[in-house]
């Protein structure tokens, strides 16, 4: 069955884009993350101009987030003090990221820094996380096997982050540190997030555990629950400045996808969290080498039309 | 637009030319739907154009020309070079006056029918469309940027890949099926039609061809226009509804 997409202007098959929702809806509820940094690539790839697949798919993580928070919600796992301070950092990153996401496309470079910015950020986070689930895994293991349990991970180490002015006590969080780092990183990822057309969750996941220190129990939920506030104030930037919020394709897009995410966000509380960070950590690290040779081989066609839509 | 002009001046004299009774016309042309419709279920459509010619010189011979064009747009081609290891978009090409969709069709191969200088003042067929490119780029030539915006656009089903068949009936009546792909852009299109004997236009005729969005899709992209923070918001709200109404029903679930 066949739809025509408003803004898109072009016709899709509704249950390829249904289970593209779904699919993707799954791993969203699964690791806590968007699943924006799929979705976006799939969306460009079924011949969604890049300009309207961001922007798209900035609306549908409002509604996997909503739909995935609450799910945690229910278990306490969100830390709202941190959430809040994040979401202040996101929304002034996710307005510069628009704003320079229009820049870039008149430069005609859009492209390129879209894709640049996948590989090194899902390079970087997917590595990151490998080795140390990986390590973890191995620890548990051998604590498994001496009929011991694993240590307690040390939650932070205290380094210059812990210097810095405007401490504050995170209670669900168990933290006491500066209100400084958490809205620098919301500022950071929500630039990217704007630009990238994704949540932010796989950058932002690694961050409040390995930068923040915080446990891995609330980070699910208070990343999802920042996302909704960056996401929703990009979809609105989106819509205004560039017009490129198709919500046909939206509503079909988060129809799958959360029902996906709940579904997902049950098998989740089935695993691990080092199983599912290794898991995650293989996934990003997939499309980043897929991105990464898509940019160094030589393209079958040297040419590309109007990058950037027609507006 | 220079050429537009020019078209419409060839047009009008060619009218004019043609015998003055109406029952003489020799060339008669008209299309089975004047408006293509982009519903929400709108998939590519075929329209029909029909007609008959008159028997110009008394021996029968006489080819039937049609040219489909959309309305004219700015495109800009990007040229990707390797740039220390990946590819970089290098150069640029501006083009103006490229038809946003281009067809065409004939009773036989175009170069049978016309030479070139008439095929280029008609701008009939992909090598004899006036395209006005302007290139920044050291290394390509503009000739290339032309070709490969023919190549895109024929990727896009947005330019014929080849000059299609017009059938005729008893010499007289002819018919084709124009196809207009899912991704057709929105606007007045020109249906040309051409009668050309010995090589010479000898009468044509032009029909506007409407594509309009209409119905529920029409509106959204409109209010998404229009009303473009209404828009937003609303898109958020839908989407946090959405959200929502998913977790409460798997709650019970």
């Amino acid at each position: 069955m066949q739809i025509y997409l408003p803004i898109a202007e072009m016709s899709v098959n509704v249950f390829v884009i249904l289970g593209l929702g779904g699919g993707v809806g799954f791993m969203s509820g699964l690791f806590g993350v968007g699943g924006g940094f799929l979705m976006t690539p799939l969306l460009i790839f079924l011949g969604v101009p890049p300009a309207v697949a961001v922007g798209t798919e900035a609306n549908q993580i409002v509604a996997s987030s909503v739909s995935g928070v609450l799910a945690h919600w229910r278990r306490g796992n969100v830390d709202i003090k941190m959430g809040l301070i994040l979401t202040a950092g996101g929304f002034v990153g996710s307005t510069l990221g628009v704003y320079l996401f229009r820049w870039l496309r008149g430069l005609g470079q859009i492209d390129l820094v879209i894709s640049l910015c996948y590989v090194v950020f899902l390079g970087i986070v997917g590595g990151l996380m490998l080795v140390e689930s990986l390590q973890s895994l191995r620890a548990t293991r051998k604590h498994a096997n001496a009929g011991t349990t694993a240590p307690r991970r040390k939650l932070h180490q205290h380094s210059w982050l812990h210097r810095l002015p405007f401490k504050m006590r995170f209670r669900r969080s168990k933290l006491y540190i500066s209100a400084v780092t958490p809205a620098l990183i919301g500022l950071f990822v929500g630039i990217l997030a704007a630009i990238m057309g994704v949540g932010g969750g796989f950058i932002m996941v690694p961050a409040m555990i390995y930068l923040l220190g915080m446990p891995t129990a609330v980070v699910v939920g208070t990343s999802l629950f920042q996302i909704i506030f960056v996401t929703a104030n990009a979809t609105f930037l989106q819509s205004t400045m560039n017009h490129t919020v198709d919500v046909v394709l939206a509503l079909l897009l988060l129809l799958g996808g959360v029902i996906g995410a709940q579904i997902g966000a049950r098998f989740g509380a089935k695993l691990k969290g080092e199983q599912l960070r290794s898991l995650l950590a293989l996934i990003v690290l997939g499309v980043c080498l897929k991105l990464l040779v898509d940019m160094v081989s030589t393209p079958g066609e040297l040419f590309v039309m109007g990058a950037g839509g027609k507006h | 637009m220079r050429f537009r002009l020019a078209l419409l001046l060839a047009l009008c004299a060619a009218l004019s030319w043609s015998p003055p009774a109406r029952a003489a016309e020799p060339l008669v042309a008209d299309l089975s739907n004047h408006l293509v419709a982009i519903t929400t279920g709108f998939a590519g459509t075929d329209v029909l154009l029909f007609g008959a010619i008159e028997d110009v010189d008394g021996k029968g011979g006489g080819d039937v020309v049609v040219v489909v064009r959309g309305p004219n747009r700015a495109e800009t081609l990007r040229r990707k070079a390797r740039n220390t290891g990946i590819w970089v978009n290098s150069g640029t090409g501006k083009l103006d006056g490229a038809p946003s969709f281009y067809w065409v069709a004939a009773t036989r191969p175009l170069e049978e029918i016309a030479p070139e200088v008439i095929l280029d003042r008609h701008q009939i067929g992909l090598e004899h469309l006036d395209l006005d490119i302007r290139v920044k780029d050291g290394e390509m030539d503009p000739a290339e940027y032309r070709k490969a915006l023919i190549r895109l656009k024929q990727k896009q089903g947005l330019f014929g890949d080849k000059v299609h068949q017009i059938g005729m009936l008893s010499q007289r009546l002819f018919r084709t099926d124009m196809h207009f792909p899912a991704n057709v852009p929105v606007g007045t299109y020109m249906v040309e039609v051409y009668l050309l004997v010995a090589g010479q236009v000898v009468s044509a005729q032009t029909t506007p061809l409407v594509v309009s969005k209409i119905g529920i899709g029409a509106d959204v992209f409109d209010f998404a226009h229009q009303q473009a923070a209404a828009y937003g918001l609303i898109a958020i709200a839908l989407a946090a509804l959405a959200g929502w109404l998913a977790a409460v029903a798997f709650k019970k679930g």
